[in-house]
């Protein structure tokens, strides 16, 4: 069956479309059965780094047993991801399952080619708002994530304690510490600013926080916010090497102690730990003025089920269900270090590992990006990503290049 | 006839390869950039004919000038320096000496190192706080550059990169030239009284024409399509200070989901390759078999 199902694949990306139909056909004539389950299904993840994925291949393991299905596992870089589905669906040769980042479920559901969660009796309760909302596309739920992430203050605790400087709670504060911990080579915070998703997520702690909006990027609270984080790399409190930085390496420059604070995510803290000679702390990302709570950008991977025939889907939401479940759930999320995306069980978490109440905290007010502007998304994000850029270049004012970004991502 | 159905027979593979792997997409992507495609089209194929909708707004994208002036900046510089100093090293290792062949075989590492690697690397010698290039420049005196964090310095930066990959290349092919050119030559212009400049202008240039012309020719295809060096050492920024034609397509098409304007671009692109390839086939149909 896999060697038929890929010969399939390789005819449908020569043959078009036409063709696609009829393989189809024929493909679940040979299958035999059009009900009942699978025995084995492909699962297609971007989990390249070594400890995640090591810890997705376990949960996948612990499910593949207690769903009685073989499940062919598929890794591919986040960047090719979506590639890599957009051929899938013009060629009918999607994986089983998928788990992607979850911006795009709303771009892979408008295509038709998921299957609502209710189609496996997958129930949403307990779940987190916000992930719910990042998995539904116009009413529906085609989407869960066993763990969800979003981004905190890291800090290195021995050289806040050197400097006599408190983990900041305010951008007054944050911009003080920054100043004060910056030190010959060392600067007082890390983040990242490249020109992709990557560099708006980092972007919109602050300019959700701050009440802005993505309907309108040029409003006055997002300008304010741009000149805050463009201003810390202008005063030498950060490195304008942020412009090139993703976060691994914003982590690398972290660990080397060129950095005494970074915004990063919690699936980093899992590594951290692995640094003996490093102590660190996590707050929650400071908020313009004290006592509020960060609006951050919900991160983590929606496991979603293409429509691939009956039986395939049947054993694919089998998987997804057992994925799901708080037990599995737990071990994932302990293993990758993101937080449950049911309640419940993250506030169980966060009370076992310390280092992740910060981002447990978050987690209950942060947003799904694609909520306020679901397919349009991506083009306002990469307008904004943009902007960020030219006002950290200096290239253009914060106010100018957020207007560029808005007329940009507007047309 | 049967000898004629032996040359069909012998043809029809490539034919059906060309068709296949390059008329296929080529007129895909043609259709595509007059069509409104969108992520559901890839599912649905459902693409409404839109005319020339997608080049009036890639081509009328502030960014397309930025891209295209890029684009010609990158492959003019690349293309120049990477020939120039290619020329330069085959002629120094067409002379015998001890190790000629083993430093000409390091010289190749350059150009067996995946692009991806090569761009990493390079991202972080460019690197401002802790890079290679700055220490350097720091240790003799002079100020940091901020290679890959100014919206000036940031071209240049990818370019020399490129230039660095593209040395082995011209190296090898033009080394490989100058082997074909007979050693009687050189001994007949010495006796003639020629130095070494007049050697090479007069013997060597002359006679590594055809070579000269294959090499810039594929050095031009291969440098306007450039893509892994840029996406990986800058990703088309700072604030696209990079973006060429073709990171421009890939944004378009998988950050925009414009699929359309990014076939558009992409056929921008074809069209300027195109030219630049009868320019060549033209020219050299006109030269005299050597």
């Amino acid at each position: 069956m896999t060697a038929l199902s890929s010969m399939i694949a390789s005819l449908n990306k020569t043959l078009g479309r036409p063709a696609a139909a009829l393989t189809l056909v024929l493909a679940l004539a040979a299958c035999g059965s059009s009900a009942g389950t699978a025995n084995s299904i492909t699962e297609l993840d971007y989990y390249t780094d070594q400890q995640g994925s090591a810890a997705w291949q376990k949960v996948l393991d612990t499910c593949s047993k207690q769903a009685g299905v073989t499940v062919q596992r598929q890794t591919v870089p986040t960047d090719q991801m979506l590639p890599k589905i957009l051929q899938g669906a013009s060629s009918r040769s999607l994986p089983n399952l998928v788990f992607t980042d979850n911006p795009t479920v709303q771009q892979i559901a408008s295509t038709g080619a998921l299957t609502p969660l209710s189609d496996y009796g997958i129930a949403t309760d307990g779940f987190y708002d916000s992930i719910v909302n990042a998995g539904t596309y116009q009413g529906k739920v085609y989407g869960l994530a066993p763990g969800v992430n979003g981004l905190a203050l890291l800090y290195n605790k021995d050289m806040l304690a050197e400097a006599g400087v408190e983990p900041p709670r305010t951008w007054d504060e944050l911009k003080a510490a920054a100043a004060k911990l910056t030190k010959g080579p060392r600067y007082g915070l890390a983040f990242s600013a490249i020109p992709s998703e990557e560099g708006t997520w980092q972007f919109l702690p602050f300019f959700w926080s701050n009440g802005a909006d993505l309907s309108a990027v040029d409003s006055d609270k997002a300008v304010r916010a741009l000149e805050f984080v463009s201003g810390l790399v202008a005063g030498g409190s950060a490195s304008k090497s942020v412009l090139n930085w993703n976060q691994n390496d914003v982590a690398d420059q972290f660990v080397a102690g060129n950095a005494a604070m970074m915004i990063n995510g919690s699936w980093n803290l899992a590594r951290l730990d692995g640094e003996k000679a490093l102590h660190y702390g996590v707050v929650p990302i400071p908020t313009p003025a004290a006592g509020g709570s960060p609006t951050v950008a919900l991160g983590g991977e929606i496991g979603v089920i293409p429509a691939t025939g009956q039986a395939a889907q049947q054993s694919a939401g089998k998987v997804l269900s057992c994925l799901l479940s708080p037990d599995v759930m737990a071990s994932w999320d302990a293993g990758h270090a993101y937080v449950p995306s049911k309640k419940d069980v993250a506030e169980k978490f966060g009370q076992q590992y310390p280092n992740m109440r910060s981002f447990v905290t978050e987690v209950a007010t942060a947003r799904s990006r694609s909520a306020e502007l679901g397919e349009k998304y991506p083009k306002v994000s990469q307008a904004l990503a943009t902007a960020v850029q030219a006002a950290i270049t200096g290239s253009q004012s914060a106010e100018q290049a957020l207007k560029q970004a808005q007329q940009a991502g507007g047309s | 006839m049967s000898r004629r159905a032996a040359a069909i027979a012998f043809l029809l593979p490539a034919v059906l390869y060309v068709l296949v792997f390059f008329g296929y997409p080529l007129v895909y992507n043609i259709l595509m950039s007059v069509r409104d495609y969108s992520v559901r089209s890839f599912y649905t194929g459902e693409a409404p004919f839109t005319g020339l909708a997608n080049y009036i707004a890639a081509l009328g994208n502030p960014v397309f000038v930025t891209a295209a002036l890029n684009t010609v900046w990158f492959t003019v510089g690349s293309i120049v320096f990477q020939f120039g100093i290619g020329l330069a090293l085959a002629v120094f290792f067409n002379g015998r000496f001890l190790g000629s062949s083993t430093l000409r075989a390091l010289l190749l590492l350059p150009w067996l190192l995946p692009l991806v690697v090569s761009g990493a690397v390079w991202r972080w010698i460019f690197d401002q706080d802790h890079g290679v290039l700055n220490t350097a420049l720091r240790l003799v005196g002079l100020p940091a550059i901020p290679w890959l964090t100014d919206t000036g310095w940031a071209l240049p930066a990818v370019i020399l990169t490129n230039i660095w990959i593209g040395i082995p290349f011209n190296l090898v092919l033009l080394h490989g030239g100058l082997r074909a050119i007979p050693v009687s030559l050189y001994e007949a212009a010495a006796l003639d009284g020629a130095g070494p400049w007049q050697r090479f202008r007069n013997v060597t240039w002359p006679l590594l024409r055809p070579v000269t012309g294959i090499v810039l020719m594929l050095g031009l295809v291969y440098t306007i399509k450039v893509f892994d060096v840029i996406m990986v050492i800058t990703g088309g920024g700072p604030a696209n200070a990079t973006q060429t034609l073709t990171t421009f397509s890939y944004s378009l098409s998988f950050h925009d989901f414009a699929f359309g304007q990014g076939a558009a671009v992409g056929n921008v692109l074809i069209l300027a390759a195109m030219v630049f390839g009868f320019v060549y086939l033209r020219s050299s149909a006109r030269e005299p078999l050597a």
